[in-house]
């Protein structure tokens, strides 16, 4: 687990916006990764996804890094900002897009 | 197979206060929708705040498949 848990780190330190979720955007293989994509795309940033089905041990070791027991889970700027109940929440306050972008502006 | 029930009590004594609705949004007893207000969140953010939950659940969540969750403070 701890390569893993590197390799997340390596991963949450080198993008700005990362979300570790079930499928690719493209094709979310659960409702909440599907709805926590369509946030994303919304807010119209660039993100990196992480399929955490085609990496089963990648699945666990995101939970035990973030202390959360459930898939999706978003990182900005390498700190754990929620699931999806906390991104849909954030957004409809108006508070997640602020976040994200004042991420992705800074250097 | 997970009772709303079950749910309930486990967040009422881990939260104590806290004010539970729990929906089986199925009925399989697998897809929940819960909400929470409890004083014990005062001060929290939202990750604290549904970390404490999911806490209170432990061995519950392995069984659940789905849990939409909505905290608030009382």
């Amino acid at each position: 687990m701890a390569d893993v848990l590197d390799e997340i780190q390596r991963e949450i330190r080198e993008n700005k916006v990362v979300l570790y979720m079930k499928g690719t955007p493209s094709f979310p293989m659960c409702g909440f990764s599907a709805a926590t994509v369509k946030v994303l795309r919304e807010i119209g940033v660039p993100f990196k996804a992480v399929d955490v089905l085609a990496e089963p041990e990648k699945r666990e070791a995101i939970k035990v890094h973030s202390s959360w027991p459930t898939i999706p889970q978003l990182y900005v700027s390498g700190k754990f900002v929620g699931g999806c109940d906390i991104v849909r929440e954030m957004h409809g306050r108006g508070e997640l897009a602020p976040l994200i972008r004042a991420a992705v502006e800074a250097a | 197979m997970v009772s709303p029930d079950d749910i309930r009590r486990r967040i009422e004594t881990a939260l104590p206060g806290a004010r539970v609705e729990v929906a089986d949004t199925t009925g399989a007893g697998d897809h929940f929708e819960v909400q929470v207000a409890a004083p014990g969140f005062a001060g929290k953010g939202l990750v604290e705040q549904h970390q404490l939950v999911y806490g209170a659940l432990g061995t519950l969540m392995q069984e659940i498949h789905a849990l939409s969750l909505r905290t608030s403070v009382s």
